[in-house]
């Protein structure tokens, strides 16, 4: 992947009266990469969202996408972005087809193109089966494809999804996230959820957003490191004296979950599981059950936004 | 921008709306009509012994496009209240918003869909009075001297209606707001009518679009009357304009 960048936002301010709904934040997003934007409800993702996408005029800071300033040039900006909100921008009245000959038309692609761009969006978004039905009967999930359809139809440098997956059923959340894998392949994706897992298997990058403060941005790589945790869970039906277990090299602290149950905490660097097994063998402590523990993203992200809270009180 | 237009436009027809106030507008114009020619044959051989008198367009076409400017201002509200407050209420204003089209160019797309929707309302009933020239000499300066009026007209309630659409989120609720502003502009001049010559009277009967009107269905086409017309159409549309905009601000 080239290292063009597409989209840069600078100390983007939004404020709802007196509240602050996006406070100083900055990013970028680089050609051929998919940006998870995760925060809990009510945290700023979609103000952020929407005044990427110029239907918000940000109080303070830039924005520029593929070289065009939003706010000088936004016809030439707007251009390069596709966007779908949380609500799906459509006519229910129309058919598919129609629909998306008519965004085809306000995206201003040269009529001679039209019919292979509609084409083209039909054919990756699946909607085949569907051209000729009306927007309004079409279900949920193929109303969500229209959706992105309608954003991808012009080619645009960066996809803005807002929360594509929100009201769907399980595995009509499986083909969208398996169409936005696809179209990450030809576009930079900024995408925003409040479920974690989906940014794990979507995403290259993660920004973690919390009462309009971005506080954790970095690669997906990065943040699964912080959740491997220095941990074993152990079940020994022959348990041995706990001070016998902390004996073991390494080990740092010892919590009883139960009377057979163990959870052993180690130094990161000393990980006593071979250890644990030649005794666990020679004494015949009876061993059942070791596994290393690992935070899910879920604890991960509380723990960021604990952290967050705290310092915020320890500031004030 | 015409795209929009042609967007707008065709999705009106989608709807079963257009097509009743289609069918109903030119149903109660067509009794009218009869009733105007009824009284025309009744009083025909009375009238034509006067030298000057007036003649068929004088007393049916002209009623008929007097009429017609009443149930316009009806069945505008109706047709302007979905423009923008549907929009909002569908979430699809953010479709149009994030394509590369600036605010004036969504507003007078719209604007121009929904004012050919009427255009093709007025040429449909102007076939009627126009069907009376198979048997008798119309006046064809005067009947287009009507029809501009009464274009004119229907271009000032779609600007009004536009607006007071693009200020909720309800479409009642803007279609019965269009309907009163509309109204007070019609009967404004009552005001100034009961108190002759009194300062306010001038403002008001110059406010009133009924007052405008008139003239041109007399065949007299004043610049004042016209420029009245254009006048309410950009403030309305500018105005529309700014408050699309102020939302994008706020």
């Amino acid at each position: 992947m080239s290292n063009t960048t597409l989209l840069s936002a600078k100390s983007l301010s939004r404020f709802y009266g007196s509240q602050h709904a996006v406070n100083n934040v900055s990013f970028e997003i680089h050609k051929g990469e998919v940006l998870g934007f995760l925060g809990p409800n009510g945290a700023g993702k979609s103000t952020t969202m929407k005044m990427l996408s110029g239907n918000l005029a940000p109080d303070r800071g830039e924005i520029t996408i593929n070289g065009y300033d939003l706010l000088s040039q936004p016809k030439q900006a707007k251009a390069q972005i596709g966007y779908l909100p949380e609500q799906p921008p459509l006519y229910k009245e129309l058919t598919v087809k129609e629909f998306l000959m008519f965004c085809a038309q306000i995206n201003q692609i040269p009529s001679a193109k039209i019919t292979k761009a509609v084409n083209t969006a039909i054919e990756r978004c699946g909607l085949n089966e569907v051209t000729k039905r009306l927007i309004g009967h079409l279900s949920k999930g193929y109303q969500q494809r229209v959706g992105i359809a309608q954003a991808i139809i012009h080619t645009p440098a960066v996809v803005i999804l807002d929360e594509p997956t929100s009201g769907l059923d399980p595995i009509q959340i499986r083909e969208i996230r398996h169409l936005i894998r696809d179209i990450a392949a030809e576009h930079s994706v900024i995408l925003s959820t409040h479920i974690l897992p989906e940014v794990q298997t979507l995403c290259d990058r993660v920004q973690i957003i919390n009462h309009g403060k971005l506080i954790f941005s970095d690669t997906i790589s990065s943040l699964s490191q912080q959740m491997q945790a220095s941990s074993l869970i152990l079940s020994l039906d022959n348990p041995p004296d706990i001070d016998r277990l902390q004996q073991l090299s390494g080990v740092t602290a010892i919590e009883a979950i139960s009377s057979t149950r163990f959870r052993l905490h180690y130094q990161p660097d000393n990980n006593p599981t071979q250890d644990l097994l030649t005794y666990a063998v020679s004494e015949h402590w009876q061993l059942t059950e070791l596994a290393p523990e690992q935070h899910s993203l879920e604890d991960v992200f509380m723990n960021i936004i604990q952290q967050e809270s705290l310092t915020d009180v320890q500031a004030a | 921008m015409f795209t929009l237009a042609r967007n707008e436009l065709y999705r009106l027809f989608l709807s079963p709306l257009a097509w009743v106030i289609l069918a109903l507008s030119q149903l109660i114009l067509a009794y009218l009509f009869l009733t105007h020619i009824d009284y025309f044959i009744q009083i025909q051989p009375k009238i034509s012994a006067i030298p000057g008198a007036p003649g068929v367009t004088e007393l049916i076409a002209m009623p008929l496009l007097s009429n017609t400017a009443t149930i316009l201002l009806l069945l505008a509200p109706l047709i302007t209240m979905r423009l923008i407050a549907e929009d909002r209420r569908n979430d699809s204003l953010p479709l149009l918003l994030s394509a590369p089209l600036s605010i004036h160019q969504i507003v007078l797309g719209k604007y121009l869909g929904t004012v050919s929707f009427f255009i093709i309302l007025l040429l449909l009933i102007s076939l009627m009075p126009l069907s009376l020239a198979l048997g008798s000499d119309l006046d064809f300066g005067l009947l287009a001297a009507g029809l501009l009026g009464l274009c004119l007209l229907v271009a000032s309630f779609t600007a009004i209606g536009l607006y007071l659409s693009s200020l909720t989120k309800q479409p009642a609720i803007a279609a019965i707001s269009t309907f009163s502003c509309l109204f007070l502009l019609w009967i404004i001049d009552w005001a100034g009518s009961t108190q002759m010559a009194s300062e306010s009277s001038g403002l008001f009967s110059w406010l009133s679009s009924l007052r405008h009107f008139e003239p041109l269905l007399q065949g007299e086409v004043n610049t004042s009357d016209i420029a009245y017309y254009l006048i309410i159409i950009t403030a309305f549309l500018a105005l529309t304009i700014r408050r699309l905009d102020s939302e994008r601000l706020n």
